[in-house]
């Protein structure tokens, strides 16, 4: 240990605010945009499967074609 | 277009094509500006007005200018350069010149570097014409407007070919202003620095060839380089507009 | 060989790779980053000149090597874009652009809070910092323009056009701005002092820029996977994989 005591830690021989407002900052926003990946992947992901559920599975994305059957036998 | 004989030799013929694009290019843009001098004036007003600011906001005072001259003259051309890339590409982009100019069998990045160059003429020439009147206006002494106006001389082509690219990349966006500015100001900054490097440097009659052809070998790489960067820019803008 | 390459350039290859790859990513790079900041802020001696206030550099210089790095890896991805129009680079740089403007921010910050204590001013003008501002910018007109084009295809080739003019621009910049440095300061202050450190600081400062590396490249697995499933959404494969059963 390169500091006597925990307090001794935390006040950096004065330059605590210093050096704990750096790593406070470079891991809150660091954090942040983890967070906010990870919530837009999650997202991305909601929305492939709602499209998916919604449309049926069709390769296209596109609606499945509306198909009117016609009777052309002679009954 | 040449109606020559069969026996010209083929890589004649090419070359005094490309030449002779190269000059219709250049002079279509400059015959329309003088149909449309709105684009020439306002750079030039917008160019004395951000110089005129500085004594009003800051500091009339002559020492005051004198130190800040060079920097206030540097910085306001290069705003006034930056205000009016915005009509470089948009009048032909507008009535479909510029389509036309990409379809041409001349090489593009050659048409381009005709039209940066046609662009100095009409921005960054009368700026440099108009520094001695405005060098004088903040006391700066003759040697060194002199030296300002060789930097402005060498600097300004470098800022309508850097600006050109990006004058190209945000053709038909909507906000293109900002956004060019955001995008062109950073490469801006080293000729700036030099610009004006030099110019304090001539005040404490220090040499100045050295800065004067580092900012020369700027001007050399932006007219070989910048053209590519700005007519690959304007093929993908026009293929998405 | 060009299998190879085509395999590289498949979004579903990258995607199915980037899921296997990024658990290791993430914890050798919280291990060894972990490590390095722990022993770096606890453990390495304080500096004779500066005191305890050179512990920042376990965070400053990892952020500032990565910020720069970032943005070559960008533009070798940029070349990619647009000599071979391979899709997967520019989901590189859509998806790394927002990382490496926010590492160039984060040096920004911890240099000019670091200065304070060194020089009693909480900004200077030196020629590292001001270098970095600028490449801030840099970045942020690489996401404006991005966003600002509509079109996935020209948007992906303007961009990649910038970024490498603008890596171009980088050694001009550099250049200048310690060359305008030199102009305005008599002495140039170091902020880090690599010939002279001891081990016991550059080894926990290695591991931290090797542990921030690994987790960039989780990060960027992360955001690029989402950009391919924005872009995918449509194909089977996509669809295979938010069944349930399927493995996203």
């Amino acid at each position: 240990m390169a500091f006597d005591s925990f307090d001794a830690f935390v006040a950096m021989g004065g330059h605590g605010p210093y050096v704990w407002a750096c790593y406070f900052v470079f891991f809150a926003l660091s954090l942040v945009l983890v967070l906010w990946s990870r919530a837009q992947r999650k997202a991305a992901l909601q929305g492939v499967a709602r499209r998916s559920t919604g449309r049926g599975e069709t390769d296209t994305g596109k609606a499945p074609a509306d198909f009117v059957r016609v009777d052309s036998s002679n009954h | 277009m040449n109606s020559e004989g069969p026996n010209r030799p083929a890589g004649r013929r090419d070359s005094a094509g490309i030449l002779a694009a190269m000059k219709a290019v250049m002079l279509g843009d400059l015959k329309s500006s003088f149909r449309q001098p709105r684009d020439l004036v306002n750079p030039l007003l917008f160019f004395v007005l951000v110089v005129m600011l500085f004594p009003l906001g800051v500091s009339p005072e002559v020492a005051f200018l004198q130190q800040a001259g060079a920097g206030i003259l540097w910085v306001a051309a290069l705003l006034s350069v930056l205000l009016s890339l915005d009509h470089l590409f948009r009048h032909d982009f507008d009535d479909g010149t510029l389509e036309q100019l990409v379809l041409q069998p001349q090489p593009l990045f050659l048409l381009v570097l005709a039209k940066s160059m046609a662009h100095w003429v009409l921005t960054g020439l009368p700026l440099v014409l108009l520094t001695p009147l405005l060098g004088v206006m903040v006391h700066l002494e003759g040697n060194s407007i002199a030296v300002l106006c060789l930097t402005l001389l060498i600097g300004t082509p470098v800022l309508s070919l850097i600006g050109a690219i990006g004058a190209a990349l945000t053709l038909g966006l909507r906000s293109a202003g900002v956004l060019l500015s955001l995008m062109i100001i950073p490469l801006y900054i080293p000729v700036l620095i030099f610009g004006t490097g030099t110019v304090m440097a001539a005040g404490e009659a220090a040499p100045v060839t050295g800065q004067l052809a580092l900012m020369g070998a700027f001007l050399v790489l932006a007219l070989t380089l910048a053209p590519f960067a700005s007519a690959a820019a304007l093929r993908i803008s026009l293929s998405n507009a | 060989m060009w299998q190879l390459f085509h395999k590289l350039g498949s979004p579903k290859w990258f995607y199915g790779i980037a899921s296997r790859l990024m658990p290791w990513l993430l914890w050798t790079g919280v291990a060894l980053f972990m490590a390095g900041i722990i022993w770096g802020l606890a453990f390495a001696p304080p500096d004779y000149l500066q005191g305890n206030s050179y512990r920042i550099i376990f965070i400053h210089v990892p952020s500032a090597f990565l910020a720069q790095s970032v943005y070559i890896m960008m533009a070798v991805a940029a070349l990619v874009t647009l000599v071979w129009r391979m899709k997967l680079a520019d989901v590189f740089v859509k998806s790394a652009a927002p990382v490496g403007a926010l590492l160039t921010f984060l040096a920004l910050f911890t240099g000019a809070v670091w200065g304070k204590p060194t020089w009693g001013t909480w900004w200077i003008w030196d020629a590292r910092l001001t270098s970095m501002l600028i490449l801030l910018f840099l970045y942020f007109g690489a996401i404006a323009l991005g966003s600002a084009i509509a079109d996935e295809k020209s948007s992906a080739r303007a961009v990649a056009v910038l970024v490498l003019v603008g890596v171009v621009n980088i050694p001009i910049i550099k250049y200048s701005v310690e060359w305008w440095n030199t102009l305005h300061q008599p002495a140039t202050f170091k902020l880090t002092e690599k010939p002279s450190m001891p081990a016991d600081m550059w080894v926990p400062l290695l591991m931290a820029v090797l542990g921030l590396y690994l987790l960039f490249g989780w990060l960027a697995c992360l955001r690029m996977q989402t950009e391919i499933l924005v872009r995918e959404g449509r194909t089977r494969w996509v669809k295979e994989l938010v069944r349930p059963g399927g493995n996203a």
